[in-house]
């Protein structure tokens, strides 16, 4: 974004044009979209491709998750802690700060990880092989890039955001747990007993739903910046950049539209 | 069989700068052509456009009647099947080593064994001598094995066509000279088309049936090769001599001014640049290794290229002719007297009975000269542009002893 702005000279003659612009990319990034969906099913499958990225994402990913899911929990936990003590329904504080974590939290946190190692570790790859012109090689080869690399790397970026999204809960309610019964004395069997009374399967799934199109969404931002650097190796660390700013908003503006929809679709346990 | 590649008034632009307008060229199907220009005039951006890496504004490429600018991308893949392009840095992939490389058009296309595939990977990596580097990562060769690694991927499908982004580029010339001889000889095994980008004098001189040059976001021409090696456009001999003097300057375009000042330097004995000798001129086509099978695009091509003779410059009429075998020669006069003969009855003089001065004179109106008797020992043609045509010779039964030279290069039975 930094890159961005920095380049803006005359604050307002390109107004149009950014608009333009934006808009052209974004449509750019949809029909890329369309197409990785309809390649994913087309054979034959880089399953070698699709494992080694797997791996690639997963390592890179899980250490930070974990590491910023515990403090992340405990935070909310908190935070939601003293909000229910105050108006005196500390007993839901365990509900709450679970429904916070599974719901919000992780799939958030799980994606800005997974974009922020694993994203921008395929944006430079992808981008420094298009400089080096090993992308229109292989179209020249009659191979499509988006089949035999994309679409492993947004299925393998998916894949680690589902699993991934799994264990940041895990650890998310586990440090909520921790910090709420032993930080802010509150009691177990009513933590454990309120997450039942209020939350419920489908809480989970939603999450789990939002982390594969976070992971979709990261993944796919990542391929189309790093597919499409403008010059040389400085434009790769751009599109790097970029694309982790570009993931991030998605993101947040995604997490809005399924958070809207899922509230109103889906009645709240004991509403 | 090789496939011939129709370019229509093509015209690219990147934003605002225009590339080049409206080219317009035909690589005959199975001939050998080379494109030239100064570095930056947009040759690598043309080979991209022709395999529809980058979309022109305008124009067609037509290949097997599709249009590569305006067919959809599943066409596209198909139509790039044919292809095997060698790019300007090799384009290997980074990841794999040069087996995998090499191997990877086979494994993606084919449905060889492993064992299949080991095999023609090796051959086509001892085809370009790197037998033994097949285990290193592209990150650890040498600029010039990047070059040839990518060469043996380009053509280890067998393409029907192939481009060649500068093959001679971190070449040394030995390794040049063996790189002409190998696309000369796939040539004569597969009968490829071949579009080579370079900026290498000698490749132009000996490799290509026809040659093309790019100046000035324009194709200055495109022809028979002769036609450019004969020119007298001051780009085009500045170009082949490597010249400082001339409309190409270290920028694109090149003001008054500095063209004044050089030529002062010049006049006052600062050297060009350039050797004494001019390397303009026709020289003998490069052959295919003896026990290969003739060139058949050589054969296709001379019929062409004599049936349009009449309409090329002279000096380029003089190297063709000056380069045919006798048969040949003798052939064309047979032919030209004929068809001559039904297009203009009633030309001045020529009616007359006596058939032999009627061919006589014919001849020596329609036919270019030849260099005087007995003169030259190439078809070098003189430097300072030469205003007066040598004498045209008196008799055709004489151009036997006046070749100009012999042909040793050449084995005759390949002739039509
Ligand atoms: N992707 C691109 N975006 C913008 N401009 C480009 C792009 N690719 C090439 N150009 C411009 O097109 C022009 C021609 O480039 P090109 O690489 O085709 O030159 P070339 O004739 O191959 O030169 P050389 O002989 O040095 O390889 C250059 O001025 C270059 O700046
Ligand atoms: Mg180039």
């Amino acid at each position: 974004m930094s890159t961005r702005t920095s380049r803006k000279t005359s604050p307002l003659a390109p107004v149009a044009a950014k608009a333009t612009g934006a808009m052209r990319e974004f449509g750019n990034i949809f029909a890329m979209a369309l197409d990785v969906i309809v390649q994913m099913f087309k054979r034959p499958f880089q399953a070698k491709e699709f494992i080694q990225q797997f791996w690639f994402i997963a390592s890179v990913s899980i250490m930070p998750a974990a590491l910023v899911a515990i403090p992340f929990g405990a935070v909310i936990t908190l935070q939601l802690g003293s909000l229910t003590a105050q108006i005196g329904a500390d007993s839901f504080n365990g509900a709450a700060s679970v429904l916070a974590v599974i719901q919000q939290a992780s799939p958030i946190v799980t994606t800005l990880v997974v974009a922020g190692a694993g994203g921008s570790a395929i944006c430079a790859d992808l981008g420094s092989r298009t400089i080096r012109e090993e992308i229109d090689a292989m179209m020249v080869l009659g191979v499509s890039p988006i089949q035999r690399l994309v679409v492993p790397r947004v299925l393998a970026a998916m894949g680690v955001a589902a699993l991934l999204n799994g264990m940041v809960s895990v650890v998310g309610v586990c440090g909520g747990y921790f910090f709420n019964v032993v930080v802010q004395g509150g009691t177990p069997g009513a933590f454990l007993s309120s997450f039942s009374a209020l939350a419920q399967l489908s809480d989970l799934w939603v999450g789990t739903l939002k982390a594969v199109i976070f992971g979709f969404l990261a993944g796919l931002v990542a391929s189309y910046r790093g597919l499409n650097p403008k010059g040389g190796p400085k434009g790769v660390g751009d599109v790097v950049n970029q694309s982790v700013v570009i993931t991030f908003l998605l993101l947040f503006l995604v997490n809005l539209v399924i958070s809207v929809v899922y509230l109103q679709l889906v009645p709240a346990k004991g509403a | 069989m090789g496939v011939e590649v129709a370019v229509e008034g093509l015209s690219k632009s990147f934003g605002k700068q225009a590339i080049w307008r409206d080219v317009t060229l035909t690589l005959p199907s199975g001939e050998v052509s080379v494109l030239l220009g100064p570095s930056g005039t947009g040759k690598s951006v043309f080979l991209k456009c022709l395999i529809g890496l980058l979309k022109p504004e305008k124009g067609r490429v037509v290949i097997n009647g599709v249009d590569l600018c305006s067919c959809p991308e599943r066409d596209l893949y198909e139509i790039r099947k044919l292809f095997g392009v060698l790019f300007q840095d090799g384009a290997l992939f980074g990841s794999m080593n040069i087996f995998d490389n090499v191997a990877f058009p086979l494994r993606e296309h084919t449905r060889k064994s492993e064992k299949e595939v080991r095999d023609i990977v090796m051959s086509k990596i001892d085809m370009v001598g790197m037998l033994g580097a097949e285990g290193k990562l592209p990150g650890e060769i040498s600029g010039g094995m990047r070059k040839r690694a990518g060469l043996a991927r380009a053509l280890v499908l067998d393409p029907q066509i192939i481009l060649c982004d500068e093959p001679d580029s971190g070449l040394d010339p030995v390794r040049t000279a063996y790189l002409s001889q190998l696309l000369i000889d796939l040539n004569a095994q597969i009968d490829a088309t071949i579009l080579i980008v370079t900026h290498n004098i000698n490749v132009a001189r000996t490799v290509p049936d026809n040659l093309g040059m790019l100046f000035r976001k324009e194709l200055v021409m495109f022809g028979p090769r002769e036609v450019l090696l004969t020119s007298e456009e001051p780009v085009v001999e500045q170009f082949l001599n490597g010249r400082r003097i001339g409309p190409i300057g270290m920028s694109e375009e090149k003001d008054q001014a500095q063209m004044a000042q050089e030529q002062a330097h010049l006049d006052a004995g600062h050297s060009d640049g350039s050797l004494e000798e001019d390397m303009r001129g026709v020289v003998p086509q490069l052959e295919p290794t003896p026990g290969l099978p003739p060139r058949d695009a050589a054969r296709r091509r001379r019929q062409r290229v004599m049936q349009i003779l009449h309409t090329l410059p002279e000096s380029a009429q003089h190297g063709i002719l000056a380069s045919l075998s006798r048969d040949d020669y003798d052939r064309y006069q047979e032919w030209r007297r004929r068809t001559t003969g039904m297009a203009m009855p009633s030309g001045p003089g020529t009616t007359g009975t006596a058939t032999a001065t009627r061919e006589q004179t014919r001849v020596s109106q329609e036919l270019p000269t030849r260099p005087a008797a007995g003169a030259q020992p190439t078809q070098q043609i003189p430097r300072p542009v030469a205003q007066s045509r040598p004498p045209a010779p008196q008799q055709p039964q004489q151009s036997p002893p006046m070749r100009p030279r012999p042909r040793p290069w050449r084995r005759e039975e390949g002739d039509q």
